[in-house]
């Protein structure tokens, strides 16, 4: 059955206007209409915020469920029901602060989710305090005088927690978001989605440098599986290994050429280069990397726990209740 | 020596953790409940992760009271205790009766093993204060590595059977027969056979040195068994009676069974328990915390399972927020609270029940839930199946109780039948209702339907805002949440809950003791007590606590004098005070971590009828 965006929509989203969850919402529903499988075998399990509010604005089933628990729920939702395709909304208080032991764990088990982090890096439901994505001295309604903390780097924690997929778009970018959505529906264990999105009243303007085509084109490198790492608006500039690091060159200059390019691997088992191009662009004149950084084959834990029970089956001799009474050391009194 | 006829006696096997005081005790109460003998179990067991051998703090102790009629609990004090080591003897003699026999192994009595115990002299029994003449002495040790000596068994092996001499002495002094305990190894060693054998020569040694020593002529007893109840059975412990009734009720209901859980005592032999029966298809996800074991059983209940997740108090404490999740999205859950002393990490080995009001109360806003507490190990089996019934047909989360002591304790559980258990039948959607279904639509009985997600026409947001009783979408609206809050609360009040039982003397009692869930069979056999000193006694026993059976306040109101016991600071009287107009009843309370003791009781209900 072919389906259109319009079979994945219901209601009338309430967020501000010129919030980012509308550009991911809309976004979100054609991926889904794309990937084709049918709403009643979807569900969409969000926490609590203004971005776990998604799931009232799907015809597919879902729980926005309480504050920073929906990957644990997500979980057992799969593990219960393999066959249901299971999408898990959160902001970054919801899936990193309250979350952050849940998004590493589901990480780690490696559970077919698919895991959308937006990230606005402000608390926006409780009116504007700073979140763990907040950079360092970010003046919040919660930090008057700046924090004096350090953010999570989502892809990092993904990337700690043995995560297998992670890639990144921003809310506004349509194609980039449809992109990865299903990349990470393709693959099989827990898929990262960070969205870069804004928020219109307490953080404007945070993704400012990437949040149009414009400033995507001068600030933004989208990365692609086995093909070199080149950006900028004529594709001018590619990354190139320098020691430890990664440095920006200029192609044609000092006899740099297409072939000396380092060529992205999103199926490389080591994370070293992809952690590196993810945590490009954070004021330290690289291009932010857009596109699936990281895609890297693992046995998932809803199948593992199914094989196991397959396995199981076939190796013992009881299957049902009256059967396992019998495995005891069972007397007679007559 | 003489044969004496008792009506029912209790074994304390006693000894370091290691020692295989457990399996000893064990097969002693199987051998007696296969001659048809009553039997009651439980494990006292210490709270240190390793003590260093033959320290005071490593002993542990297993409990068998087994009767000719029916028993109710492993008993009040020993008759019989066995100290494997000096540090058993000290710690252990307060749970005997001041005329018990006491078996030690005088290899384990040594210079060392003293000072070990911290005894001040080198006579232990004159220190202790104990009669010589009421305990065999043997060297334990040396006979069992005599009896093995010819086995080619390396030194540790020929030690760990040493549990067998003293199980195989004191079934010569109750007159078992010892075919059955070998058959028992026979059966539990299939595949190490060498094992089974080496086990079994001690036993027989141990015997024989009763036999024929008449071990300083002690008197020998039988237990004849006079209430036998035919039947195939099984020695079943809380926890695995629990965890049976959970597969039960997924069968009876046709659903996977899903277990969402943290490791916590006492309740952690449920998980290790359901873990083990992949082939039964139940599935256990041990989580990364308490709160991902109830979200992710949330899930899984969303998803269609029978949703379970497993705990004890500081569990719930964590999982109070998912629970509130399943009140509101009324979906099926049961929460097991395996509940232990407390507050904090308080007592984790031992038993209280005071966690009643935190699962009845101890959560945000207007939370309705289902409390069913299990009144011993056998009863763990049909309070876990009808907790489960009761969450899949009420869509609600349901709170099942047990406790440490009815959690660890065991006695003979007849196998069920489960043709004859009552089905399971959740609300499912029903089809015809495709089209204009929305999610809080109720049956008759003020239940949601079910929808799970698969399947077609039925597709539905939940979640924890408050939703609009008609549209099913998010409200803010006044009268709709008053109304919510009141349509929650009825669909609790609708479940039928059978009437509560008063037993004993029935229609002019003085006095009606009340208890709920674990401390039953201390209260009955109180009450047994009391009527044997010709008392007018009753007893009623709460299994049902939310919602009350329909009768209770006629049960409580009828007596002249009520006492409500139970083993914390009166949670339940204080329940039965709010939920009973005029009920002002007596109390006793006890918060020792350990089972009541029925002298106690009965010499306080005295007390009480005295007033």
């Amino acid at each position: 059955m072919e389906y259109t965006a319009q079979d994945f929509k219901k209601g009338q989203p309430r967020w501000c206007p010129g919030c980012g969850d509308h550009f991911f919402l809309a976004s979100l529903h054609k991926a889904m209409a794309e990937i084709g499988v049918a709403p009643y075998n979807t569900a969409v399990i969000s926490g609590i915020g203004c971005s776990s509010r998604l799931p009232h604005y799907m015809a597919t089933y879902g729980m926005n469920t309480i504050h920073g628990r929906a990957a644990a729920i997500a979980t057992g939702c799969k593990v219960a029901n393999p066959d249901l395709t299971v999408w898990q909304v959160s902001g970054d208080g919801d899936g990193l602060a309250i979350g952050g032991n849940h998004f590493i764990h589901a990480n780690r088990r490696n559970i077919n989710l698919n895991m959308i982090l937006l990230n606005n890096r402000i608390y926006g439901l409780t009116k504007g305090q700073y979140s763990p994505t907040s950079p360092r001295g970010f003046v919040s309604k919660s930090s008057p005088y700046g924090t004096v903390e350090d953010p999570f780097r989502p892809a990092e924690l993904c990337f700690g927690a043995r995560g297998h997929f992670f890639a990144r778009a921003v809310a506004t970018d349509a194609p980039g978001t449809v992109d990865i959505l299903k990349a990470a529906y393709n693959h099989k264990g827990a898929s990262v989605c960070e969205i870069l999105q804004n928020c219109v009243i307490f953080n404007n303007g945070t993704h400012d440098a990437v949040y149009n085509k414009e400033g995507r084109a001068k600030n933004a490198i989208y990365v692609k599986h086995g093909e070199p790492l080149v950006f900028g608006e004529n594709n001018e500039f590619g990354l190139m290994q320098e020691g430890f690091g990664l440095k920006v060159v200029k192609i044609g200059e000092n006899g740099i050429t297409l072939k000396d390019i380092l060529v992205h691997d999103a199926h490389c088992q080591d994370n070293t280069l992809q952690l590196k191009l993810a945590l490009m662009g954070d004021g330290d004149g690289f291009p932010v990397a857009l596109g699936v950084i990281r895609d890297v084959e693992a046995p998932t834990y809803d199948d593992a726990v199914t094989a196991q029970i397959e396995e199981v089956k076939a190796a013992k001799k009881y299957h049902n209740f009256a059967e396992l009474l019998e495995t005891n050391d069972i007397w007679e009194v007559k | 020596m003489t044969v004496k006829e008792l009506d029912q006696v209790v074994v304390r096997f006693s000894g370091d953790s290691g020692d295989g005081m457990q399996l000893a005790g064990n097969i002693f109460s199987t051998v007696s409940a296969t001659v048809g003998n009553s039997i009651s179990t439980f494990p006292d067991y210490p709270a240190d992760i390793r003590a260093p051998q033959g320290s005071l703090t490593g002993v542990s102790g297993f409990q068998v009271h087994i009767g000719a009629g029916k028993v109710y609990t492993p008993g009040d004090q020993c008759d019989v205790l066995v100290a494997m080591n000096a540090a058993a003897l000290k710690t252990q003699l307060k749970y005997a009766k001041p005329n018990a026999t006491i078996i030690i192994d005088t290899d384990a009595f040594k210079k060392a093993d003293l000072e070990k115990a911290a005894f001040q002299t080198e006579d232990p029994l004159a220190e202790l204060g104990v009669d010589p003449d009421r305990v065999i002495a043997c060297p334990l040790t040396q006979m069992v590595k005599d009896a093995l000596a010819d086995t080619g068994m390396d030194a540790k092996a020929v030690l760990k059977c040493r549990n067998m001499f003293a199980l195989g002495l004191v079934c010569w002094l109750f007159s078992r027969d010892i075919e059955i305990a070998f058959n028992y190894l026979r059966d539990k060693f299939a595949k190490k056979p060498e094992l089974a054998e080496a086990n079994i020569k001690v036993i027989q040694a141990g015997y024989d040195y009763g036999h024929n020593t008449h071990s300083s002529a002690m008197n020998v007893y039988r237990i004849e068994s006079k209430q036998k109840e035919p039947g195939r059975y099984m020695d079943i412990t809380g926890n695995k009676a629990t965890a049976y009734g959970f597969i039960a009720a997924a069968e009876k209901a046709g659903l996977k069974l899903y277990l969402g859980s943290y490791p916590i005592t006492p309740a952690t032999d449920v998980l290790h328990e359901l873990s083990k029966h992949k082939s039964l298809g139940v599935t256990t996800v041990q989580c990364e915390d308490e709160i991902a074991g109830c979200s992710s059983a949330v899930g899984a209940s969303f998803a269609g399972a029978l949703a379970v997740t497993s705990t004890s108090g500081p569990g719930i404490c964590l999982k109070s927020e998912a629970m509130n999740l399943a009140v509101i999205m009324e979906l099926p859950l049961v929460v097991l609270d395996v509940q232990r002393g407390g507050p904090a990490t308080g007592l984790p080995t031992k038993s209280e029940q005071t966690d009643l009001l935190q699962v009845l109360f101890g959560r945000n806003g207007e939370s309705p839930m289902p409390v069913i507490a299990a009144t011993s190990p056998v009863d763990c089996f049909d309070a876990a199946y009808q907790a489960s019934k009761m969450a899949l047909e009420h869509m609600t989360p349901v709170v099942l109780l047990t406790d440490a002591f009815v959690a660890n304790g065991s006695a003979a559980f007849k196998l069920p039948n489960l043709a004859e258990y009552p089905a399971i039948n959740p609300p499912y959607v029903p089809e015809e209702l495709k089209g204009t279904w929305t999610p809080y639509m109720r049956a008759e009985n003020g239940t949601r339907y079910w929808a799970v997600p698969g399947r077609e026409g039925f597709t539905h947001i939940l979640g924890g805002l408050e939703k609009d009783n008609k549209t099913g979408a998010i409200s803010t609206n006044p009268e709709n949440h008053d109304l919510m809050t009141r349509l929650r609360q009825q669909k609790i009040n609708n479940i039928e809950v059978p009437d509560l039982e008063v037993i004993g003397d029935v229609d002019d009692a003085d006095l009606l003791i009340v208890g709920f869930g674990g401390t039953y069979g201390h209260l009955r056999a109180a009450m047994d007590e009391l009527r044997a000193q010709g008392k007018k006694v009753a007893h009623a026993h709460f299994k049902f606590i939310n919602p009350l059976p329909k009768n209770a306040a006629q049960v409580l109101k009828k007596y002249k004098k009520v006492v409500v016991a139970e083993q914390n600071m009166g949670q339940l009287a204080a329940f039965l005070r709010m939920k009973v107009d005029g009920l002002v009843p007596y109390q006793f309370n006890q918060v020792k971590g350990q089972p009541f003791v029925v002298n106690e009781l009965v010499s306080a209900f005295n007390e009480i009828l005295n007033k």
